[in-house]
């Protein structure tokens, strides 16, 4: 694929005739070592506004390392990456939220000790501009601007279907609802891009329908551009616009599903040798 | 009578509990927000009384360092600060050290076990120790911001009136007890209802989860500090005012201990309840129990009851429930 700047794109439509946007992310030329292991060599591809783009690969591919590399946790040794149009300098993960990037993580990061509420109002910490004073006492803007965050995390409580453990400590919960309440709370940031590490690993076959539907309907509903890394190479297919494939680090395929899945090389690394 | 008496000791006991609750607040912040043990909190403590006599009597820092080193004859300036001024500068002070510490210990410890962290403390405490000795001589200060103190007259003409028996509490203490009861309103509405509050329970549950919602690990680190210091500045002024400002200030921290252990490391009520329990039980043990095995028994009270509790409630009382899931 020939990389285009983001200026200079406009909206297309995909195969399936779903709509994607202009570039909202674009990763150039991104290697990152650890000591003398690489972990991604050379892997440039972008993000459309709108979209659902899924990286894949086998264990050990490199694609938790890429998701850290695009939420700021890894700073990459080499490659560019830009965001809107700009290119990004190194940041701390923090400075990347806020510049309305929000994720998820494999092993499920809650604030344990806080109810189900207000992990998901941390996802709108940074929403909040009142003076401290005024917060402690609840005066003015201050309230305004609880009230309205508060109203805004009410609705994705509902969207997610979580009212009746909205005051539930998030210790106490399943696995399964653990992982919705971390989609929440990335959520309630309203992320330019919502990154999402394995949001379906550990679950039954029912959660995991349940995770695909939500998926589908925040990138439906709230239009929300979302990048995700999975294994489960049905869910992948079913859910994304479009996929990269990595293997030892390195791109091996990139387009639809239907392109990525006919890709020999994909093929072989992936899903085995065809037996055809 | 006999019951009036032990009133008065349970009324004491709890106003002293209310002073080594002061003490414990500080740990357990620290603790809340990064999971250190901060050792240096007694020092602390110390440091900020020292600083703000230093700065009330106008003394010049490091005086004894610049005589030796110029062999000039400083001492004082000249000039005395009034308490609130000294007060708000001692603060400033403080989170200008808890700046450094941040800048100049954890930044470079982050992700490290906790125990490393609390040697570092132990030389946090060290340093600070030597540092405040250096700064403001080794002298032990007599602490004057104003607070009244001796025996209440009028508690003490109105329970005779009324009982028949007067009370002898110490002013200090009724002040000690307002003061810890505002300071703590303020921290719990600080934590529960700012979003600042809001950041720092949530770094103390999950750094990476943190970070992930934009919020700077640095500057919760370096606000945690701070409050932790303005905490260690008013237990340093109680304890200043009480018994003067001297080494074994920074011992007090040594009282906190079984404090914390009762209460909980993580709970700002649990401090406070830790506290009272402590001292309201030292006092009783001492007056029905001290009797009999020969008194000073307020010397090991709070530390036999700790160890109590590290056998049968090792969470204390409001800590959270230890579960190591498997």
């Amino acid at each position: 694929m020939i990389a285009t700047p983001a200026t200079e794109l406009t909206g297309e439509f995909t195969t399936d005739g779903r709509r994607t946007g202009p570039v909202l992310m674009d990763l150039k030329n991104i290697t990152l070592r650890f000591g003398g292991v690489v972990a991604i060599k050379d892997i440039s591809f972008d993000i459309r506004e709108g979209e659902i783009r899924a990286i894949i690969g086998p264990n050990g591919a490199g694609k938790s390392s890429m998701l850290n590399v695009i939420s700021g946790f890894y700073v990459p040794q080499e490659g560019e990456i830009w965001f809107e149009g700009a290119r990004r300098p190194p940041m701390k993960p923090y400075e990347v939220a806020r510049l309305g990037l929000a994720r998820t993580f494999q092993n499920i990061a809650l604030f344990d000790g806080m109810s189900v509420l207000d992990n998901i109002m941390t996802g709108r910490l940074n929403r909040m501009k009142a003076p401290l004073w005024a917060q402690a006492i609840w005066w003015g803007r201050a309230e305004r601007e609880e009230v309205e965050n508060r109203e805004q995390v009410e609705k994705i409580i509902d969207f997610l279907e979580i009212q009746n453990i909205r005051k539930t400590p998030v210790g106490r919960l399943p696995y399964g609802l653990k992982k919705r309440v971390e989609l929440a709370r990335a959520l309630a940031a309203e992320p330019r891009i919502l990154l999402l590490d394995e949001p379906m690993a550990g679950m039954n076959v029912e959660e995991k329908e349940d995770m695909c539907r939500f998926i589908l309907d925040v990138n439906d509903e709230f239009g929300t551009t979302i990048a995700l890394i999975e294994h489960d190479m049905g869910v992948v297919m079913d859910l994304s616009d479009r996929v990269v494939v990595m293997d030892y680090g390195r791109k091996i395929g990139d387009g639809t599903p239907d392109e990525v899945r006919a890709n020999p090389e994909v093929i072989s690394a992936y899903l085995g040798v065809s037996q055809e | 009578m006999e019951f009036l008496y032990a009133s008065e000791v349970l009324v004491n006991g709890l106003m002293a509990g209310v002073m080594y609750a002061l003490v414990a607040l500080g740990f357990v912040l620290i603790y809340k927000a990064s999971g250190v043990f901060n050792y240096a909190q007694g020092v602390m403590a110390l440091f900020a009384a020292m600083t703000l006599v230093g700065i009330m009597e106008g003394r010049v820092p490091f005086a004894h360092l610049i005589n030796a080193m110029f062999g000039v004859h400083v001492s004082h300036f000249g000039w005395t600060v009034p308490a609130i001024f000294g007060i708000a500068l001692t603060a400033l002070i403080m989170v200008g050290l808890a700046i450094a510490v941040e800048k100049l210990v954890l930044k470079h410890l982050v992700g490290q076990e906790p125990i490393i962290l609390f040697m570092a403390t132990i030389g946090l405490a060290w340093f600070l120790e030597g540092l405040g000795d250096v700064m403001w001589g080794a002298d032990v200060k007599v602490l004057d911001v104003g607070l009244p103190q001796g025996i209440s007259d009028g508690i003490e003409a109105a329970t005779n009136d009324w009982l028949g028996y007067g009370f002898f509490i110490d002013k200090l203490d009724i002040w000690a007890t307002v003061i810890a009861a505002a300071l703590v309103a303020a921290l719990v509405g600080f934590s529960q209802y700012t979003k600042q509050g809001r950041a720092m329970r949530a770094v103390a549950d999950d750094h990476q989860a943190a970070l992930s919602v934009g919020i700077s690990l640095r500057f919760i680190w370096i606000m945690v500090w701070s409050i932790a210091g303005f905490v260690a500045l008013v237990a340093g002024i109680m304890w200043g005012t009480k018994s003067g400002v001297q080494f074994s200030l920074s011992l007090i921290a040594l009282k906190a201990l079984p404090v914390l252990m009762l209460g909980g490391f993580t709970s700002i009520p649990g401090a406070i309840v830790g506290g009272l329990i402590i001292g309201m039980g030292e006092k009783l043990f001492e007056y029905f129990i001290g009797p009999m095995v020969g008194g000073a028994t307020e010397n090991w009270f709070a530390y036999v009851l700790a160890l109590l509790f590290l056998v049968f409630r090792p969470q204390g009382l409001f800590g959270e429930r230890i579960i190591e899931r498997v």
